[in-house]
């Protein structure tokens, strides 16, 4: 049994939030919206909470037609960006509050209350107001709010966006962890990669209102099926290059002649878009196959123990991902390489034609 | 858009569109009915047409009326809406001292308007009323009662009095609104109080300035209750507005056609100017200059 | 341009306060040198803003003084120091065109048009607004507002310091890139004294030489990018500083050796004389994963695995303590035991969360292309 999303495509006035999309969700699963701001994520949550009505197409769960059934009626909890309490109740009161609507017995609502509460770690709060808290103490309480009632599906909109990144560093693995026991579909918006990568479960990726690929995130990750994707699973985005095969040799961009081998062995000649992840480009050789690019230093990014150095190579913008805290000069000449095996290949409309080989070994 | 099933949302608003039609649009289409018709009596009508219309459009006493009107809305705009600004400006920004000045300002606007005239009768008498006696004191003769020039000032003083504080709750609401860094970056930049002002508080007050003029306006354009317990309309003519005109037109000598077709054309002209405000006020301070 | 003196600032919003948890800045002293970006790094309320406000003089400080170039500014308004301030959103003149926005702080300082006209041409190059000019400010975007603010601050030649409030918190993400850039691009090019309040890692440490970290009214560490990754001063720096934190684990240091149960770790010579309880401090990135025993190894248990796309995050247990360890994307990770080294010119050994001074020889220095 599972939530289906049939075709569904959503048009306010001219504009079309949502184009055509598929969906199945399966319970008990972990499923991620991923894509830049106005991708559609909010607009396809939204539909699936019941709060809006799509143009066309249906949303199925457990196999009986939901659409146009008023939220109201279906058994789904959501949590915002925004975080949402009523101000003038206490937090045990604010948890309990979904319950006490449902007409749960007292003795119950208490006994969940507490335990959704340890979970979250708000249970020395229990008594305090919502401005009493802190963002996270906030957000957390939200959360157990919409933990309380074991709901179907629960929606959650990139609910760690408005906090530090300590709290938010702290909070996404506290929430994989909580979820990964529920028998919920769960279903969480965001447009960091990182956040999907930490989350695990599935990943579809959104781009202007239309489904792009949907699979387990880290083969998402691994092979994205189009440059679109790849950009947006990749933070810092994925870097570019138009190269050509020829007769058994790779050439990037004014780069010198490579020989092809492992997985670019079997591309037909012709000419393609190369992508290189950041974390793949070096600025010192590595080993004596590397492509070496000719670029200059824009500017050196420290985040708290890698840097990101931005470089610019013939008018591309390139990131280079490099693991500890690094200086460099603004405008600096300076050499990048990457390792051919690890270059994703995309044809010129920009669709996957393969991908780095990964180690398939499954971890469990 | 589709049918939705919550549908039910039409029948919570069903009341109150009644309530809007039974006292609104009811009521004037009644109007509008009477002034196409001359009435006798009860059961005695006859189809007159745009003849009413055409009577009050050349109604000498009515371009005089409508005159004055404009005069005096024009003054209660021009000095309720600086005055409250200042008066706002002047107000303490927090601590007891904001609530209770808050609760002295609100004063007048808490007391009957009927009520407000009858004071103001005491007040501006010459003999034994408070401020008029005090004038008359200082060797300056002045009667409402007698003096046109005189009536217009006392109408002005109990206007002003009335309702600069509505403006005043408006602005001071503004001020309160802008966010500490502007006057923050103000201050670095090295701008005055006054240019903090201009540039500022009043572009981050026309909001609600916009709201303040509208209201003032309207309310200032259709006032009978204060003038007409105050002098009447008199003396002479020298106070007599469009609402305490178009009364006498109706009541006084019951020529209710010809006081209908003054209503809708009175209605028109309020209607007019409150979009044209609205118009120049949304205007002001967007578009570019380039 | 000034050098910033602060002798025994201290502030509180409580008007007598007794202990430490009253101050929403506990003492301190510091010396923001001419021509340097600092950042100050912190929490929210950690009382890195109310530090901003007494540089820039919207607080005044409850204790101690502020120094201009020497000269005791305590007293004056933000106008009569000469400082500029960029807020957390733009504060921009909404009936002003650009070009009079940037020229408001010179015409308010009665600057001749001629060189305000020169002035503004700069700046407004420099800031690439030199195409909307003359387009009123209130209908440009959240960005380009941001860069107005700033721009205020930047025309004035006699500014001492910009100080900046969270600049970038209203910004586009994908826009915020370029707004790091154009900072960077200004501060080579000007020199000024620049102070950046945020709580964000990445733009402290992009933006700074010189971090200050601060936690709980508290300044924990002044220091640049890499001394805050390597040398951390405090478990706290350790662990606000770095995705994911430094790794604590508490122990008893014996001649020069960690125990943490029945298990020794060589931290080295340097830290001989430590004896008693301490806390063992090591980066993710700095512990290595053996898959066989070897010298100086640790048998640990792994709990979990997290593909973080660029990396993994192997989460292992040592004697009930839980550790994380960063290895490389292509590591392939088998859940059954590991040995874990803790190479000892990494470890730091810390006392009530301060860092003690082994009197370590400079960390080696792993970055060839360091400048």
């Amino acid at each position: 049994m599972a939530m289906v999303i049939e075709n569904v495509t959503k048009l306010v006035g001219k504009d079309c939030h949502i184009q055509d999309i598929s969906l199945q969700f399966e319970p008990g699963t972990f499923n991620i919206l991923l894509g830049h701001t106005l991708s559609g994520k909010t607009s396809l949550m939204r539909l699936m909470a019941g709060l809006d009505r799509p143009t066309k197409g249906r949303i199925l769960m457990n196999g009986k037609d939901l659409t146009g059934i008023s939220v109201r009626k279906r058994d789904v909890a959501m949590v915002y960006q925004q975080f949402i309490n009523y101000p003038s109740m206490t937090v045990y009161k604010n948890i309990a509050s979904p319950l006490r609507l449902a007409k749960v017995a007292e003795k119950e609502i208490d006994h969940r209350v507490r335990e959704v509460a340890e979970v979250l770690r708000i249970d020395a709060l229990l008594d305090r107001f919502p401005n009493e808290l802190s963002g996270g103490q906030q957000q957390r309480t939200a959360i157990a709010r919409a933990l309380v009632k074991d709901t179907e599906l629960l929606l959650l909109d990139e609910p760690l966006v408005n906090l530090d990144y300590k709290l938010r560093e702290e909070l996404r693995i506290e929430m994989r962890d909580i979820f990964k026991r529920r028998q919920s579909i769960v279903v969480y918006a965001t447009t960091e990669p990182l956040e999907a990568l930490t989350l695990g479960g599935n990943t579809a990726v959104l781009y202007e209102g239309h489904l792009e690929q949907f699979g387990s995130t880290i083969d998402v990750y691994q092979s994205p099926q189009s440059t679109r994707i790849a950009q947006a699973f990749s933070d810092p985005a994925m870097n570019f290059v138009n190269g050509r095969i020829d007769s058994g040799t790779l050439r990037l961009g004014d780069t010198k002649p490579a020989p092809l081998q492992h997985h670019l062995q079997e591309l037909a000649p012709g000419s393609y878009q190369f992508g290189m992840r950041p974390n793949h480009l070096h600025l010192q050789r590595t080993s004596p196959e590397d492509i070496e690019f000719q670029t200059t230093i824009d500017l050196a990014e420290i985040s708290g123990s890698e840097t990101y150095i931005h470089i610019i190579h013939n008018g591309h913008n390139w990131t280079v991902q490099q693991q500890g805290i690094h200086a460099y000069q603004m405008g600096k000449q300076i050499y990048a390489y990457i390792d051919p095996t690890q270059l994703y290949v995309f044809d010129l409309d920009g669709h996957r034609v393969v991908s780095p080989e990964h180690d398939s070994a499954e971890l469990t | 858009m589709n049918k939705w099933e919550d549908n039910k949302a039409w029948f919570m608003v069903i009341p109150v569109f009644l309530v809007v039609a039974i006292s609104a649009i009811i009521p004037l289409m009644t109007v509008v009915n009477y002034s196409l018709q001359d009435i006798f009596g009860p059961n005695q009508r006859v189809f007159v047409g745009l003849e009413w219309y055409k009577d009050a459009l050349t109604d000498p006493r009515l371009h005089a009326a409508l005159k004055r009107q404009l005069m005096f809305s024009s003054l209660v705009l021009l000095i309720e809406i600086p005055l409250g600004i200042l008066i706002a400006l002047m107000m303490p920004k927090k601590g007891w001292g904001a609530s209770l000045s808050l609760v002295l300002v609100a004063l007048p606007l808490l007391i009957p308007w009927n009520v407000i005239g009858t004071i103001w009768i005491i007040f501006m008498r010459p003999d034994i009323g408070l401020l008029g006696a005090a004038i008359n004191g200082f060797g300056i003769p002045f009667d409402h009662t007698a003096s046109g020039l005189d009536a217009w000032i006392t109408v002005m003083m109990m206007e002003v009095w009335h309702w600069t504080p509505l403006v005043v709750l408006l602005a001071y609401a503004g001020l309160q609104a802008i966010q500490e860094a502007y006057f923050q970056a103000a201050r670095i930049d090295g701008a005055s109080g006054w240019a903090i002002f201009r540039y500022i508080q009043l572009p981050k007050l026309r909001g609600v300035l916009t709201i303040a003029v509208l209201l003032r306006f309207m309310d200032s354009f259709l006032i009978y209750a204060e003038p007409f317990v105050l002098t009447g309309g008199g003396p002479g003519n020298s106070t007599t507005f469009l609402s305490i005109y178009l009364v006498k037109l109706a009541v006084g000598q019951f020529d209710l056609g010809p006081a209908a077709a003054f209503s809708i054309i009175y209605f028109l002209i309020a209607l007019l100017f409150c979009w044209l405000f609205y118009q120049v006020l949304l205007k002001i301070g967007t578009g570019d200059k380039s | 341009m000034a050098r910033i003196e602060l002798n025994n600032i201290a502030h509180s919003y409580i008007a007598n306060p007794r202990s430490d948890a009253d101050y929403a800045l506990r003492k301190m002293d510091h010396i923001w040198e001419d021509g340097h970006a600092y950042a100050l790094l912190g929490p929210s309320g950690c009382g890195k803003t109310t530090l901003l406000n007494i540089i820039s003089g919207l607080v005044k400080p409850s204790e101690g003084k502020v120094l201009f170039d020497g000269k005791d500014v305590s007293a004056l308004l933000p106008q009569e120091r000469n400082i500029a301030q960029v807020f957390q959103f733009p504060v921009i003149y909404d009936t002003m065109t650009v070009f009079d926005n940037l020229a408001f702080p010179l015409r308010n300082r009665n600057v001749p048009a001629a060189e305000i006209q020169e002035r503004v041409k700069e700046v407004s190059e420099m800031l690439e607004l030199d195409n909307v000019l003359h387009k009123r400010a209130a209908n440009l975007s959240a960005d380009a507002k941001q860069k107005i603010s700033l721009g205020r601050g930047l025309v004035r030649s006699d500014v001492a310091a910009i100080l900046f409030d969270e600049p970038l918190t209203v910004i586009d993400p994908h826009l915020k890139l370029m707004l790091r850039r154009k900072l960077k691009q200004i501060h080579t090019r000007f020199k000024l004294t620049m102070v950046y309040v945020t709580h964000d890692q990445l733009e402290a440490l992009t933006f700074a030489d010189q971090v200050v970290v601060m936690n709980e009214g508290q300044v924990l560490q002044i220091g640049s990018p890499q001394e805050l990754f390597e040398s951390p001063q405090h478990t706290f720096v350790g662990y606000f500083i770095g995705s994911p934190g430094m790794n604590f684990i508490p122990c008893q240091m014996d001649n020069g050796n960690a125990r943490i149960a029945n298990l020794k770790i060589h931290v080295g010579a340097s830290s001989k004389n430590l004896k008693g309880d301490f806390e063992l401090g090591i980066r993710p990135e700095f512990l290595k994963l053996r898959k066989k025993q070897e010298n100086d190894t640790l048998p640990v248990t792994i709990s979990e695995v997290e593909d973080m796309g660029t990396s993994k995050i192997v989460t292992v247990n040592l004697a009930d303590h839980t550790l994380k360890v960063k290895v490389e994307e292509n590591r392939e990770i088998t859940f059954d035991e590991g040995f874990l080294e803790f190479p000892p010119e990494w470890i730091r050994i810390y006392a009530d969360g301060d860092l003690v001074e082994t009197g370590m020889e400079k960390s080696p220095d792993t970055l060839e292309l360091t400048e």
